[in-house]
C-alpha cells in the first residue's frame, strides 16, 4: 500500500470555554476524516463560513496546534509527534503555509527578500548569499516576478497581489509536496485576485504540489479546485468532486450555501433576487 | 426633482507631516454626483480607491490629517440645498440620525459591549424622536418587530447575539427615526453569505418603505449588482464611471469596469478569468493624465497626458474615459 | 542617523529641550577628567565658603570645591545608572520575548520567576545586602544587584506584546522560513518592543539614581565613591543645612532634578519617534 501524502483520521479540536464556574467545551472539528494521495496532486478546497472550524484545521494540518482526537499523518508520519528542531525542519520542507492577509504575513518593518533568504538558506541548503538570492530569484520566476523587482523592498512598497506573490514564491523554495493556504486572496484587490487564483493551479500542473485552498467563496473554489469538502460546524457536511458537488449539491447546508451566493445574473432573475425591486428595471432618472 | 445630495468638485486630501517629511495623499480628487430622493446609489471601488474617504467626507465625519481642498457637498433634507460644510455644530447634530445616518462595517464600533442594546438605542435616537421615554420604547420594539427581531434583544448585552443579528440591530439602530439619507459603509462584508443575503434584503426593503435614499459602500460587485439602483465606479480617487445597475453590468464603457466585471468568478462557468497586470497607483504621486492608464489595455497616447473629462454617452450613463469617447468598447 | 537628529531637535521640542539639558550634565560629568583636585581628597580647599568667582558652588566642610565634586559625583551617578539600566533592559528582554513567544511550559517557569522578583521587596533586601557585604561593597556591585532586582515588572510589559506579536501571521511565515526562537525573537519582535524598551530605560534609570541616593543619603553604600546621594550624605553629617551651608546641598539636588526632568524628556520624545506607527508613516505606507 503506498502512502498518502496527508492523512486526517477522525481529527477533532476542543477548545475549553466559559468561565471560572463553568467549563464547558466548544468543538471547532469534530471528526474530521480525509487524504490526499502522493501520486496524484491536487487542489483541495476546504469550504466553510465563519466558525465552521476550517481555520483550525489549517493550523493542525501545519503542525500548529495539535488535534484534540484523531491523528493526522504526513507521509505516514504524524505530524504532533514532531518535537526535535530536525524533524520540524524536514516537515516544513515539505508543507508550507500561504496565510490570508500578505501585509501581515511579511512584517511591516522587515524588507521582504529577507524571508525568501532565510527561507533558502534553513531549509533549501543555500550556504551563502549568493546561493540564496539565487534560489530566491528562481522561486520568484515561477510565480511572474524576480528578485531585482523585490530586492530591498518593503511591504507597502509592494501591491498586495505582488505581496501574495511573493509568499507564495517564498513557501515554494522547499520545493514543497504541500502547500496550505488559507484564504489567500480574500485581502487581495479584486483587479488582481485572479492571478493569484490561476497561479495556484498552474503550480499544481507545472510543479505538481498539492494545494490545500481554504476559503468561504464558492466560486473561486469552483474556479480552481478538483475535490472539495464543505463544513458546518466543525464537520464535513458533504464532499466530492468539485464541479460536481458545486452544480448539484445534496446536503441542505450546501444548497443553502449555494443559493445564497450573489451573483451577477442572479441579480435580474425575479426568482433569485432580494425583494421584488420594481423600479431597477427602468432607466428612472 | 431635486436631488438629496449634490456631490460637487469634492477633492479630499490627507496633508500630513511627520518630523518634517510632508505627504499629500489626494483620496478624493474631483468628484462630482448626485444621489436622487428614493434610490439606492452603490460605490465601487478596491483598496484605495478612496471610496471610504469619500463616505467619510459626504458624512462630514473627517479629522485632520484629512482635509476637505476643495468642492462642495450639498444635502436638500426639508429646507432646500445647504451646504453641510457650512452648518454649525448645533445645526449638524439636529441632523444626523434623524436626517442622516450610518450603517457601519463593524457593528461592535456601533454598539457598546459593556451596555444592553436598549441604552444604545436610547444613546443615539432618544432626543431625535421627541418622544416621551414609554412610547419611544414602543416605537423601537415596533419597529424591531417589523424587523422580524424580538423586543427581547433590547435587555441583551451585544456579545450574547450573532453577528448576523447585531447587524441587523445596528440596520434598526440607524432607520428608528426613518432618515432621509443612509450612508452605509461595508456593511455586510464581515458577515456569512447566508446572512449576507438576508441583511441585503433588509435594508432594500426598509428603503423602499421609507422611500429614504442609501449611499452603499463595498468593493463586492456582486452585492451592487442585486442592491443597487445606481453606480459608481472609483479608481484612485476619481469616479470613472456611473450608471444605472443593469446598464452598467449589461454594457460597462470603462476598460477597468469591465474588468472588474469580467474577473468575477461564477460557479458552473469554466472560462478563464485573468487579473489586471500592475498595481493600484499610489494616491501620494499619481500618475498623469487617466491613473488608470498604466494598467489600461486600451491606453492611447492621449491618455498619458490629458485627465478625461466625464461625459454623459447614454442617459445617465457617465465614464471619464478617451476611448469611450471616441466609441471604442472595452 | 544625523538627519534623524536634526529632524528630532527642529520638530521636537520635548527632544530639544532633553538633549540640551542632558548635554549640559554630561559636559559638567566630563569635566571631572580635568578637575583640579583628586577627588577623593579631603581640605584641599578653605572650608564652608559660600559661592565666589574662585570656588563657583562654594566649598563644604570638609574642604573640597562643591562644583568639582559635584563634577565627579554625577559622572559615577550617571554611569550608575546606564549600567544598571542596561543590564536590566537585556534580563527583561530576554525574559519578556522568549516567555512571549515560547509559551507553555517555559513562560510558566520564567513568568513563576519573574513574580517571585516582582513581590521582592527591594529596599530591605539592599539594605541587608549591605549589612553583609559591608566592606567589600563596591559601587559596581551595588549596580549589579539593582539591575537583578529591577527588569521583573518590565519583563512582564515586554512579555505581554510579544504575546500578541506571536499571534501575528508574520511570526508564523517566519517560522515556516526556518527561523529558530532567538531569530524570530530578536528580528521579527524585537523592533516593537523597542518603544517600551526606551522608556523604561528612562524610568529605570531615574529608579535606579533614585535608589543610589537614597542608600546613600542613608550611608548604606560604598560612601567613599563621590556620587550625587554621597555628597547628600556627606552633607548630613555634617549638618550643612543646620551650620548654613545650603550650596553643599542645593547643588546636588538641583543637578538631579535636571538630570529626572531630562531623561523624562527624551523618553518622551523618543518614544515618538521610534514606534512602529510612526516610523511606518514616515516610511510613507501611511
Amino acid at each position: 500500500m503506498t502512502k498518502a501524502l496527508l492523512e486526517l483520521r477522525d481529527v477533532s479540536k476542543t477548545y475549553a470555554g466559559g468561565g471560572l464556574l463553568s467549563r464547558r467545551h466548544v468543538a471547532a472539528v469534530s471528526g474530521v476524516s480525509f487524504s490526499l494521495q502522493a501520486e496524484q496532486p491536487e487542489v483541495f478546497a476546504i469550504i466553510g463560513e465563519s466558525g465552521s472550524g476550517k481555520s483550525s484545521l489549517a493550523r493542525m494540518v501545519l503542525g500548529l496546534s495539535a488535534p484534540s482526537q484523531g491523528t493526522i499523518l504526513f507521509r505516514g508520519q504524524d505530524v504532533t509527534a514532531l518535537r526535535s528542531r530536525r524533524d520540524r525542519l524536514a516537515f516544513m520542507r515539505q508543507v508550507q503555509p500561504i496565510l490570508q492577509n500578505p501585509f501581515e504575513a511579511f512584517n511591516p518593518l522587515t524588507r521582504v527578500d529577507r524571508y525568501l533568504y532565510a527561507t533558502a538558506r534553513n531549509l533549501a541548503g543555500a550556504s551563502d548569499q549568493a546561493a540564496a538570492e539565487a534560489a530566491a530569484d528562481g522561486a520568484l520566476q515561477q510565480v511572474g516576478l524576480s528578485l531585482a523587482e523585490l530586492r530591498g523592498r518593503f511591504p507597502h512598497e509592494l501591491s498586495g497581489g505582488q505581496l501574495q506573490r511573493a509568499a507564495i514564491a517564498r513557501a515554494l523554495i522547499p520545493r514543497p509536496a504541500l502547500l496550505v493556504a488559507d484564504e489567500p486572496v480574500s485581502m487581495i484587490d479584486a483587479s488582481l485576485r485572479m492571478t493569484i487564483v490561476n497561479l495556484f493551479r498552474d503550480l499544481r500542473e507545472r510543479l505538481r504540489v498539492s494545494i490545500i485552498y481554504i476559503t468561504h467563496d464558492l466560486a473561486t473554489a469552483y474556479t480552481i479546485s478538483d475535490r472539495i469538502v464543505i463544513m458546518r460546524h466543525g464537520e464535513i457536511v458533504e464532499s466530492g468532486n468539485a464541479r460536481e458537488v458545486l452544480a448539484h449539491p445534496q446536503h441542505p447546508y450546501s444548497i443553502q450555501l449555494k443559493e445564497s451566493v450573489l451573483s451577477i445574473e442572479g441579480a435580474w432573475n425575479k426568482e433569485t433576487a432580494l425583494v421584488s425591486s420594481g423600479n431597477r428595471e427602468g432607466s428612472r432618472l | 426633482m431635486q436631488p438629496i445630495l449634490s456631490v460637487s468638485g469634492l477633492k479630499a486630501y490627507y496633508q500630513m507631516r511627520y518630523f518634517g517629511v510632508a505627504r499629500e495623499i489626494r483620496a478624493v480628487d474631483d468628484i462630482t454626483l448626485h444621489i436622487n430622493r428614493d434610490e439606492i446609489y452603490g460605490i465601487a471601488g478596491e483598496s484605495s480607491s478612496g471610496k471610504s474617504t469619500l463616505i467619510k467626507t459626504i458624512a462630514r465625519a473627517i479629522r485632520p490629517p484629512l482635509n476637505v481642498v476643495g468642492g462642495s457637498i450639498a444635502f436638500d433634507f426639508e429646507a432646500g440645498p445647504r451646504d453641510l460644510y457650512a452648518l454649525s455644530e448645533e445645526q449638524l447634530s439636529a441632523i444626523r440620525w434623524r436626517h442622516l445616518s450610518y450603517i457601519m462595517q463593524g457593528s461592535m464600533n456601533v454598539l457598546n459591549p459593556v451596555r444592553r442594546i436598549r441604552h444604545s438605542f436610547v444613546d443615539f435616537a432618544f432626543r431625535h424622536m421627541g418622544l416621551p421615554m414609554p412610547a419611544f420604547l414602543q416605537r423601537v420594539e415596533d419597529h424591531l418587530a417589523h424587523l422580524s427581531l424580538q423586543p427581547g434583544i433590547l435587555e441583551s448585552f451585544p456579545h450574547e447575539l450573532s453577528g448576523g443579528m447585531r447587524q441587523r440591530v445596528t440596520i434598526a439602530l440607524a432607520t428608528v427615526c426613518r432618515p432621509d439619507f443612509i450612508i452605509a459603509d461595508e456593511p455586510t462584508t464581515a458577515l456569512d453569505v447566508v446572512v449576507q443575503k438576508n441583511v441585503l434584503g433588509m435594508i432594500r426593503r426598509l428603503q423602499q418603505e421609507m422611500g429614504a435614499s442609501v449611499l452603499f459602500v463595498t468593493h463586492d460587485m456582486a452585492v451592487h449588482a442585486n442592491l443597487c439602483d445606481r453606480l459608481g465606479i472609483m479608481y484612485a480617487g476619481r469616479l470613472v464611471e456611473e450608471a444605472p445597475t443593469r446598464a452598467l453590468f449589461q454594457r460597462p464603457l470603462h476598460p477597468y469596469t469591465a474588468h472588474l466585471i469580467r474577473s468575477l468568478p461564477r460557479i458552473g462557468d469554466d472560462t478563464p478569468r485573468h487579473g489586471l497586470e500592475g498595481r493600484p497607483p499610489s494616491l501620494a504621486a499619481p500618475p498623469p493624465g487617466c491613473r488608470f492608464h498604466p494598467r489600461c489595455p486600451l491606453a492611447m497616447d492621449i491618455c498619458k497626458r490629458e485627465v478625461p473629462p466625464m461625459e454623459e454617452l447614454e442617459s445617465g450613463h457617465r465614464v471619464a474615459c478617451h476611448a469611450a469617447l471616441q466609441g471604442i468598447a472595452p | 542617523m544625523w538627519n534623524i537628529l536634526r529632524d528630532l531637535l527642529r520638530y521636537n521640542w520635548e527632544f530639544a529641550a532633553g538633549a540640551i539639558l542632558l548635554g549640559a550634565v554630561i559636559i559638567v560629568a566630563a569635566l571631572s577628567f580635568i578637575s583640579p583636585y583628586p577627588p577623593l581628597d579631603v581640605y584641599v580647599a578653605p572650608p564652608d565658603m559660600p559661592p565666589s568667582s574662585e570656588h563657583w558652588l562654594g566649598t563644604n566642610s570638609r574642604g573640597q570645591d562643591v562644583f568639582w565634586q559635584l563634577t565627579v559625583a554625577v559622572r559615577n551617578t550617571l554611569l550608575f545608572g546606564v549600567v544598571v539600566a542596561v543590564i536590566s533592559r537585556l534580563i527583561s528582554l530576554a525574559v519578556g520575548l522568549f516567555a512571549g513567544y515560547m509559551g507553555g511550559s517555559v513562560d510558566r517557569m520564567l513568568m513563576s520567576v519573574n513574580d517571585t522578583f516582582i513581590v521582592l521587596p527591594i529596599f530591605p533586601i539592599l539594605v541587608l545586602f549591605y549589612f553583609v557585604m559591608r566592606d567589600q561593597m563596591s559601587w559596581a556591585l551595588l549596580a549589579l544587584v539593582a539591575a537583578c532586582l529591577g527588569w521583573s515588572y518590565d519583563a512582564r510589559l515586554i512579555r505581554s506584546v510579544a504575546l500578541s506579536l506571536k499571534t501575528r501571521e508574520f511570526t508564523t511565515q517566519s517560522a515556516f522560513c526556518g527561523m529558530n526562537a532567538a531569530e524570530i525573537v530578536t528580528r521579527e519582535h524585537l523592533p516593537y518592543v523597542m518603544p517600551i524598551v526606551f522608556t523604561t530605560t528612562m524610568n529605570n534609570m531615574n529608579w535606579s539614581i533614585g535608589l543610589e541616593v537614597t542608600l546613600s543619603v542613608l550611608g548604606f553604600t560604598d560612601v567613599n565613591t563621590p556620587t550625587i546621594g554621597g555628597m547628600i550624605y556627606w552633607a548630613n553629617q555634617h549638618a550643612a543645612l543646620v551650620s548654613g551651608i545650603w550650596w553643599w546641598i542645593a547643588a546636588p539636588v538641583a543637578l538631579v532634578i535636571v538630570v529626572f526632568v531630562s531623561l523624562f524628556l527624551l523618553s518622551l520624545s523618543m518614544n515618538e519617534y521610534i514606534d512602529p506607527r510612526s516610523r511606518l508613516a514616515r516610511m510613507g505606507s501611511g
